[in-house]
This record gives structure tokens, sequence and C-alpha cells, in this order.
């Protein structure tokens, strides 16, 4: 039989249809947004979701004894399996729901970290970590004595691997802490190559996915990580949820992070036991809403599919990287092989902070600043740039705008 | 013009001034100063005061940062010569306001000299740019090492 494979081109315009803020004009104009790595605009399907949930089907979750909340447990537990499916986790008790992933890799820092990990044994991440993967193993390096290793990075923005595997050899590293793309050079680190080093000196491995997850397939069996963290908001979903997948063995023999309600076996005064994973570590309400909006958004991108996704993204990407970087005066900072959907630029003589006034008065909304990245700014020997991201909606012509308004940026500041 | 849609923030003394200050110079003798540093953007400026005959003789600055920060900051240098430092830190109340409102009280010259800033109020993100400088300025007045904006 004659099985027609999946077509990888992207319905664009359908898909922007999907978005309801798409359609809103800024100062008059029809909105550009190129800054969907700080935070995704949301589909129809996501918002009407959440909305239906509030209007229909919500109470507090596994603790009432009534339809409401067994119909609003099994919602949130549903997206536990969607995000199983989503990573390819082995079993669905390793996906653990945070706020973010800041909170995913502040638990592991306090769990793993001080719970497991040795004073003496060292902490590795790279050059090109968000604040969000650098600042709790800075708290875990003091209160704990863990010492805290930073792989370099090359000029074009990659890791630099031979180095990096040197702070590996002494056998003291616990374990390596890395993003999985870079959310400032858009560089994908080589994922498989460091957990194959990482392992065979012992270390385990935790990617932040924030970036990465939005632009690729990620499957946490094949990658034979040992923790993966994103963060909702990025991936079309709400804020207010991220997720840490880890190794049901190693979260089995994590101590909980915070303690309260719901995370407990039974509690008296003397002593508590604790709940089975992934409950040990979700203490507290959780976030019930916006796991259902998350939910939304993984049957969304499912829906349209990695490939089409990757392929629409990497087409944008060259397309950014040719037009951006052939204006006059403006420099693309990091020249990465391997690259996702960001880039960032300085502009000969104008300062971030005024080139992103300037976009935004002509209607395109970039970030400028050192994108809680400013021990990657002082390597690249910046204060900060400007950056444009891309996300499933954005569309050749909107990088042409781009492009277009940075000629007049130039011309503004000659 | 070509450019009218983007000069209601830059005015052409924002931009003049932001390209070549007059005032960007590390005192080669000062009494007083101080470091404003805005950790959301990472904007830097260090502000320098010398004094004589209980006025600002001089002001000087160095500074990290985007036009309408090294533009505010030379502003304020050449506004804050000849006063008192009371008549500083009532001026300084005045630009603040003026930053945040976009109004100001009429016929004071300094404050007409300061004037092309207040587009910054249309702008929340980029009024602690405007800010920063003052802000520095002072905690040199009251003898403290540095100001952080917000
Ligand atoms: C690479 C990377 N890591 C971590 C984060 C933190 O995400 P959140 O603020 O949702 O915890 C971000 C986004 O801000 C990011 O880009």
């Amino acid at each position: 039989m004659n099985v027609m494979s999946r077509p990888v081109a992207l319905d664009v315009s359908a898909i922007r249809a999907q978005f309801p803020i798409l359609s809103e004009t800024v100062r008059g104009k029809p909105l550009v947004f190129l800054d969907s790595a700080a935070s995704a605009q949301k589909p129809r399907a996501v918002i009407d979701a959440m909305v239906w949930a509030m209007e229909h089907q919500y109470a507090n979750v596994h603790r009432g004894l009534h339809w409401m909340s067994e119909r609003t447990t099994e919602s949130y537990e549903g997206t536990r399996d969607l995000v199983a499916s989503l990573i390819n986790a082995r079993d669905r008790h390793e996906i653990v729901f945070t706020g973010n992933s800041t909170g995913a890799i502040n638990l592991v820092a306090h769990s793993y970290g001080r719970g497991m990990m040795k004073p003496g044994q060292a902490v590795v991440i790279s050059a090109m970590e968000h604040h969000s993967n650098i600042v709790p193993w800075q708290m875990l390096r003091d209160a704990h004595g863990i010492e805290l290793r930073v792989a370099p990075i090359t000029d074009a923005g990659e890791l630099d691997f031979a180095a990096f595997e040197d702070l590996l050899r002494d056998g003291r590293v616990g374990l390596v802490s890395i993003t999985h793309m870079s959310n400032v050079l858009g560089t994908y680190t080589p994922a498989e190559r460091i957990v194959a080093v990482a392992h065979a000196y012992g270390a385990k491995v935790l990617f932040d996915g924030s970036q990465a997850i939005v632009h690729r397939r990620v499957d946490v069996q094949a990658l034979n990580a040992d923790f993966y963290v994103f963060t909702g908001h990025k991936l079309y979903g709400p804020t207010g949820i991220g997720v840490l997948w880890g190794r049901r063995e190693l979260l089995d023999a994590m101590p909980p992070f915070l303690g309260g309600g719901d995370m407990i076996g039974s509690v008296t005064y003397e002593r508590s036991t604790w709940a089975q994973v992934p409950h040990k570590f979700e203490a507290g309400t959780p976030a019930i809403l916006e796991s259902i909006g998350l939910g939304a958004a993984i049957r969304w991108v499912q829906d349209i599919g990695y490939d089409a996704i990757a392929a629409h993204e990497a087409s944008l990407t060259d397309h950014a990287l040719a037009r951006i970087g052939g204006v006059a005066g403006v420099n693309v900072i990091g020249r990465a092989q391997d690259r996702g959907g960001v880039v960032s630029f300085t502009v000969d003589g104008a300062h971030a902070h005024d080139v992103a006034t300037l976009l935004d008065r002509q209607g395109i909304a970039v970030r400028a600043g050192h994108h809680c990245a400013e021990p990657l700014m002082r390597r690249l020997g910046l204060d900060s740039t400007a950056r444009a991201s891309f996300g499933v909606y954005t569309t050749h012509e909107e990088i042409d705008a781009l492009a277009t308004a940075l000629v007049r940026v130039r011309e503004f500041f000659a | 013009m070509m450019f009218d849609d983007l000069r209601d923030l830059y005015q052409e003394v924002i931009l003049d001034h932001g390209r070549r200050p007059r005032h960007g110079i590390r005192l080669a003798a000062f009494d007083a100063s101080a470091k404003g540093d805005n950790p959301m953007c990472g904007d830097r400026v260090q502000v320098f005061l010398r004094h004589a005959d209980g006025l600002v003789a001089e002001a000087g600055f160095e500074a990290r940062g985007c036009a309408i920060s090294v533009a505010s900051a030379d502003l304020m240098a050449e506004v804050v010569a000849g006063r008192s430092d009371d008549q500083i830190r009532v001026l300084a109340d005045e630009f603040r306001d003026m930053a945040r409102t976009g109004r100001s009280a009429d016929g004071d010259a300094a404050m007409e000299r300061l004037r092309p800033l207040a587009g910054v109020h249309e702008y929340p993100s980029r009024v602690k740019c405007a800010t920063l400088p003052w802000h520095a300025l002072l905690a040199a007045l009251d003898g403290q090492g540095g100001a952080s904006s917000e």
C-alpha cells in the first residue's frame, strides 16, 4: 500500500487564526511579535480549555469525594500522561509538576543536591546558562560545600566539549546541569554526547529544556538523561506550571522539597511519612487550571507535529540569519551550527534598549537586555543584546519587517 | 520627515547628548561620587561632583547605557552646576515627577533644559533609564556609595 508521508509544510495563516492576540494592533500597527522565547502567545484551544474548566468542571484535586473533584483530578492527572507521552517518559510517575523551570531546577538543587550529593562533590554548568540554572547551584555550593564548575563555550557559541570533559575527569562531579538550547545564542547543546561522557565519569545529567522543547521533539529515553525540565508558558501553555522529569529511581531516593498537604503518607506530631512520587514533590494545591491549559497546549503542539514545527522554524531561522545578518551595522551574536529559533544581535552605535524601543515604535516586539544571562554577556564582552525569537505562528514576512525596521534604526542613529 | 514616528521619545537633543555627551568624564578632582546601577537592564553610571563655595562647581559622569540614560546624565551634569545641594534635591524631585507624568512646572530654566526627556513617561520600562543618573546623583550628595533604580 502506498502510505502518504505526513506533510511537513505548515499552514501558518491557519495557525495564526487560532491566536486571538495576533490580530491586535500595537501603536496603530499590526503586532509583529518576535519575543516568543520570553513567553509564547496562547492558542484558542488553551484559552478555551481553561475557561471551560472554570465554567463547567472545577474543584480541588485528590481530596474531594465528589464528582467535580474526581473529574478535575482526572484532567490534572491526564496532563501528566500527556507530558509523559510528549517527552517519551517510561513511567508517568516520573512527571512532577512545578511552578516553572526555575521551580524544577530549585527542586533538584535541593532534593538531589542537598539530599544526595556529598560536600566536596561538584556540579558542572555551562557558560551559556540562564540565571535560573546558575543561582540555585550557587546556593547549593554555599549551603552544602558543593563546588560549582563552569564549562566554557567557543567564540561561535558552542560548548567547548574538550574543556567540558576535562571538568569531569577527577570523578567528583555529581551532576551536570546544562541548557539543551541557549535562550540567547540559540545553540542546541550536543545532548547525547554530554550524557554519554557525563555518565562515563559517574555524573547525572539535568537538561534545562525551557527553549529546546518548543522547537524540537524531546525524547528523554533516547537522550538517556536523568532529569529534564521545562516551563509551560513558552510551549503555548499558561504561566504558573512547569515540569520536572526525573528517573524514577532517583525521584524515589530523593527527599521532598516543600512540605505540606498532598505530599504526605501520614502525619503525626512526632513524624510524617511521604507520599509516593510524584506527589511527594507536589506539596499544596497544585496549578490545577494551568495543568488543564498545559494539557491543551501539548495536544495542540502534537496535532501540528514536531516535524512540521521544526521544519518551519529552521526555515525561519535561516531566513532571519540571512536577513538580519545582512543589514549593514547589525551583528548576529552566536554562530552555532545546530541552533533553534532565537537570534540575538547588536546594532553598531545603538544600545540594545534604544533598538528595542525604536522597533516597538514600528510595531515590532523584541527583547533587549542581558536575557537573564549576565555571565554569558560578560563572556561575549557585551552589556546587552536585542533578541528576536520565533514561534510556530511567526512568518517570513515578519522577519522581513524586522530587517526593514533595522535599516531605519541604523539610519536613525547614524 | 522620515523619522517623525520615532521622534517623540528620541528628540534631537537626546540623540545628540546621547552620542556626544559634553560631561561624560571622570573629574580629575571630586569630593563626592556615587554609582548607579539598574540591575534589570545592566545600565551603569558613576557621577562625580566637585563643590566650591557651597555650590556644585562641576559635575561629570561615566556611563554605560542607552541613549536615554547617557543624555539624561549629560543634561543633569549641565544643569546642576552652580546649584546648592538643596536646590539640586528639589530639582531631582521635579525631574522624577516629570519622567513619570510627562508634566513639569513652567518657568524654571533647568527644567526647560530637561524637558526633552519628558517623553519617557509613555514608556514605563524606560523611565528608569532617565532617572538612574539622578538616583546616583542623590546618593553622591548623601554620601552614599551607590544607588539602584528600583
Ligand atoms: C533557557 C531558560 N531556562 C530557564 C528559564 C526560566 O523559565 P521560567 O522563568 O519559566 O522558570 C528560561 C526562560 O526565562 C530560559 O530561557
